[in-house]
């Protein structure tokens, strides 16, 4: 059998030892009414050289960023992952590694993690980062759940301008503990903030808004910060993009007190919405209430450099139902590749993929606005993504797109009624300019 | 070992990216939204090869060697899996692009998901938690809605002493007040403190079964029965689902839900600490509240099905870890029926074989069959001042990962070990034989424990002043 190591002679010994007749008699101690009397139904086992075949037969059902031109987005973003990210996390010393728990044959992973976190207060600008959590939304849920033990208040504001589905984990976490949940609108493609003043109390325990939004537009979060500190409510920034930090100032900077973001376009591919990377830095003053795990340095017996996992005591595995959160395993992987990616990209390679990225989009965006009835929704900033108000239905258009190879962006109808006629573009650095034409020629070719 | 930062060397580059080809225009970015500079580290790539694979040379994976970490099932992880996963059909599809052309992925999750229902004797499945205790809080927050709909409000969740960590978590995170519940000699629940709290303000009890000594739950049949009289929920923890494939199910034992750790039973790579994966199956009465979207199929087209009016909502971005659920879904068509079965047949049979061997000179507490793995404690070592974790750190100058220790919390000075199925019998033999050694030092020679390990990069690392006095970034 496959993956089974001991032929049956070696079973036979082992059960001679034992002093069992078969196998059978280790499983005396399970009911007889509930052991399964027949084979499961299942399909017959594949050859490796079968699976292959027809795993490789069903993903070529699917389109893919790879060879298809993307302009979709909204939290997941096709860029370029370098050669040595999949080489160096492909290291098998690191893939199939168990959490540390054992630090001193677990150095490189803790080490890693440890940078990980660094590199993660240098793009944020904040002081403390935990090891990941599972995403960018449970990140923000966290985040969420986090700021209501800190300040002991119960009311979390979210912006609608922050991705729909964030918002629904966001809600599904703090109404299933029994806290509350409330939506700001939008103005302009960006939170209001007239909705804001007047929503945010000192019953408020935090305020959520993502930068650069749902939208892709850049949120005034200097403003945002100072009403929700003047109540005394945490200010929760949400970077879904963070390649954005290239270019952008640091949330840290601008009055954050926690920065939850996705990792994904660090490094780790798209794979149809996961494994991605949760991230969450904090100020030093709450580090006691950061959920998951965090990795800190420290010494040997010989006075040696080392790390460990630490702070567990705010843990489920010590603290169990008092814990901080539930959370157990991290994206220790994921977490790795962002570490790698950032490493090789570097302050200047960091910089220039942000510019790639904010002037592709520009580019785009002034093509797009040339077109008859085509028209930019919002006059705000923007990094890589925007909204196009389109003369015909989106989703139409995305359907001509594709029949041309073309991965088109988001119709917005999906999530915003207002927006109906709303499509949310995308570039990166992987769009050319011979893309971008592309995209303009079909469209030029839909009737309306 | 430096850090990436000690490396940096002003001027260097570690990527390269393509020239802007398209006019460079001025952004529109106020001023007073920019950044100035980015401190990231400055190295080569070669620098940044060099460092990591240095890095990955002081770690210890399953492909290093035998990791009978206990509650972890730690199996071997087939290298094809790694290569499907990597297929740019799947890696690279987009979670938004139009579901006809997404129909190979959504293929992959409606099959896992009728797999796992059948594996589990489960009606209905979500794979969108990403790990076991995104799982749990996904079922336990299903129990509330059910509850709601019916009416009820019930406030307590039962877990047992033994018990992982998450479960309390999970259920306090779900505003839920957990009730512990005490094992009985055999290490099983107890009936009798089982009637007594298992009253009608009771919403769920959580099993983990076989549990995390072990054993399974012999009046597993017995403990549904209590609990569904008072209308409480059944929850399996199926941490432990490799002791039983194809020979029980948890919905045949009285269980309306189970998550499963697709990273532990379903050959996932726990790739350092995650990603992980954590799909939930139920039965049918509580189908209805699972989690947004879920895949169905009409006819020979797949969709995802968002019309769920009494769904608990969303727990995480789009649809589950993908490739997490890739890996576990070609390990299921690697294996079939009778593959799964042999998996559970030879990891009971690998357990008890070493379990067999160790107890005696190690305490074993709860002296019975077990299954995937067994609970030894080290009280004879204790009592020569070695504790549990002077044993495991000398299980690594002999090669060893070493197993679980100090969980589960019931069991005093706990090893907890794990062998799996995919370990053959001449390493099984040297681990014992290491383990019969190590017990034969501390008698001896219990400095050799104290000190271990000696073959590491790193001496043991003081835990108490990182923790005092925390450093958990570099500042250069």
């Amino acid at each position: 059998m496959r993956f089974v190591v001991n032929t049956e002679k070696e079973r036979r010994e082992m059960m001679d030892s034992i002093g069992i007749e078969s196998i059978q008699d280790l499983f005396k101690d399970i009911d007889e009414k509930i052991v399964l009397r027949r084979p499961l139904k299942l399909q017959l086992p594949l050859s490796e050289q079968e699976l292959m075949d027809e795993f490789s037969k069903i993903s070529r059902k699917n389109a893919d960023v790879e060879s298809y031109r993307c302009f979709l987005g909204a939290g997941a973003y096709n860029h370029f992952i370098p050669s040595i990210v999949p080489h160096l996390i492909g290291r098998s010393e690191f893939y199939t590694a168990y959490t540390p728990y054992q630090a001193e044959i677990s150095q490189g992973l803790l080490q890693a993690i440890f940078e990980f976190q660094t590199l993660i207060c240098q793009l944020t600008g904040m002081d403390v980062c935990n090891a990941s959590l599972y995403d960018g939304a449970s990140a923000l849920a966290e985040a969420a759940i986090m700021a209501t033990n800190v300040s002991r208040k119960r009311e979390v504001i979210v912006s609608s301008t922050i991705h729909p589905e964030y918002r629904e984990v966001v809600k599904t976490y703090v109404e299933g503990r029994g806290l509350e949940y409330r939506e700001l609108g939008w103005h302009d493609g960006i939170t209001s903030m007239v909705e804001l003043e007047k929503e945010v109390s000192e019953k408020t325990a935090a305020v959520l808004v993502q930068n650069p939004n749902f939208f892709g537009n850049l949120e005034e979060l200097e403003d945002i910060g100072k009403v929700a500190h003047e109540k005394k409510a945490l200010f929760v920034v949400c970077v879904v993009e963070p390649t954005s930090l290239g270019l952008l100032k640091a949330p840290g900077e601008l009055g954050a007190d926690i920065v939850v973001g996705e990792g994904q376009s660090l490094g780790n591919s798209i794979s149809f919405g996961g494994p991605h990377l949760g991230i969450l830095a904090t100020r030093q003053e709450f580090l006691l209430k950061v959920p998951g795990r965090l990795v800190g340095m420290t010494t040997d017996t010989k006075g040696r450099r080392g790390f460990v996992m630490t702070l567990q005591a705010r843990e489920q595995h010590v603290r169990r139902e008092k814990a901080t959160s539930n959370i157990c395993s991290n994206q220790a992987l994921n977490a790795l590749a962002a570490t790698v990616y950032l490493a090789a990209l570097g302050r200047n390679g960091f910089r220039k993929l942000s510019q790639l990225n904010a002037q592709k989009a520009r580019y785009l965006q002034a093509r797009i606005s040339e077109l008859d009835g085509f028209e930019t929704r919002f006059k705000k900033p923007f990094y890589n993504e925007f909204v196009v108000r389109c003369p015909i239905d989106p989703s139409k258009i995305n359907r001509e797109l594709a029949k041309n190879h073309i991965i088109g962006g988001l119709p917005l109808k999906r999530f915003y009624r207002e927006l109906e006629d709303c499509w949310l573009l995308c570039t990166t650095e992987r769009n050319t300019r011979s893309d971008i034409e592309c995209l303009i020629e079909v469209i030029k070719g839909i009737s309306v | 070992m430096k850090l990436i930062f000690e490396l940096s060397v002003s001027g260097r580059e570690g990527a390269s990216l393509p020239e802007l080809d398209v006019p460079e225009q001025e952004l529109g970015i106020p001023d007073a939204k920019l950044r100035r500079d980015i401190p990231l580290p400055e190295v080569s790539e070669v620098d940044v090869v060099r460092h990591y694979t240095a890095l990955s040379r002081m770690n210890f994976g399953v492909d290093s060697g035998f990791y009978p970490l206990g509650s972890c099932t730690m199996k071997y992880n087939p290298k094809v899996n790694e290569e499907i996963a990597s297929f740019p059909g799947f890696k690279s599809a987009h979670p938004y692009q139009p579901e006809e052309l997404s129909q190979g992925c959504l293929q992959i999750l409606y099959e896992l998901s009728r797999d796992l229902a059948e594996i589990t004797g489960m009606d209905a499945f979500t794979l969108q938690p990403a790990a076991g205790a995104q799982g749990e809080l996904t079922g336990l927050m299903m129990a509330k809605a059910y509850f709601k709909k019916r009416g009820e409000t019930r406030k307590k969740v039962l877990v047992p002493d033994s018990a992982h960590g998450t479960n309390p978590a999970s259920a306090a995170l779900c505003g839920y007040e957990v009730v512990e519940l005490p094992s009985d000699s055999q290490g099983g629940v107890d009936i009798v403190e089982l009637e007594n709290k298992a009253t009608e303000d009771v919403a769920v009890l959580m099993l983990t079964n076989p549990n995390t000594l072990g054993l399974f739950e012999e009046k597993i049949l017995q403990i549904s029965e209590i609990i569904h009289e008072r209308g409480g929920l059944m929850y399996c923890d199926g941490a432990n689902m490799n002791a039983i494939l194809g020979i029980a199910r948890p919905g045949d034992m009285g269980f309306d839900m189970v998550h499963l750790n697709l990273h532990k039973t379903f050959s996932a790579p726990h790739g350092g600490g995650g990603p992980g994966s954590g799909p939930v199956g139920v039965k049918e009465h509580l189908a209805r509240f699972l989690p947004i979207p879920i895949v169905q199929k009409e006819g020979e087209r797949y969709f995802l099905d968002y019309d769920r009016p009494d769904s608990i909502g969303r727990l995480k971005a789009f649809y589950g870890n993908f490739s997490v659920l890739i890996k576990a879904y070609a390990y299921i068509r690697s294996l079939g029926p009778d593959g799964l079965k042999e998996v559970a047949e030879n990891a009971v049979l690998n357990a008890n074989y070493v379990m067999h061997k160790l107890k005696g000179t190690y305490e074993l507490p709860y002296d019975r069959i077990c299954k995937h793995e067994f609970v030894l404690s080290g009280k004879k070592q204790l009592a020569l001042g070695i504790h549990a974790m002077d044993i495991a750190k000398r299980l690594i100058d002999y090669g060893f990962h070493p197993p679980t220790v100090y969980f589960p919390l019931i069991v005093k000075e706990a090893l907890m070990i794990e062998p799996t199925e995919t370990e053959g019998k001449e390493t099984l033999d040297k681990f014992i034989e290491a383990m019969l050694k190590i017990a034969e030092e501390s008698e001896k020679n219990p400095d050799l424990l104290r000190n271990a390990p000696e073959t590491t990069p790193t001496s043991r690392l003081d835990a108490l002043t990182a923790a005092r006095k925390p450093n958990l970034r570099w500042r250069g």
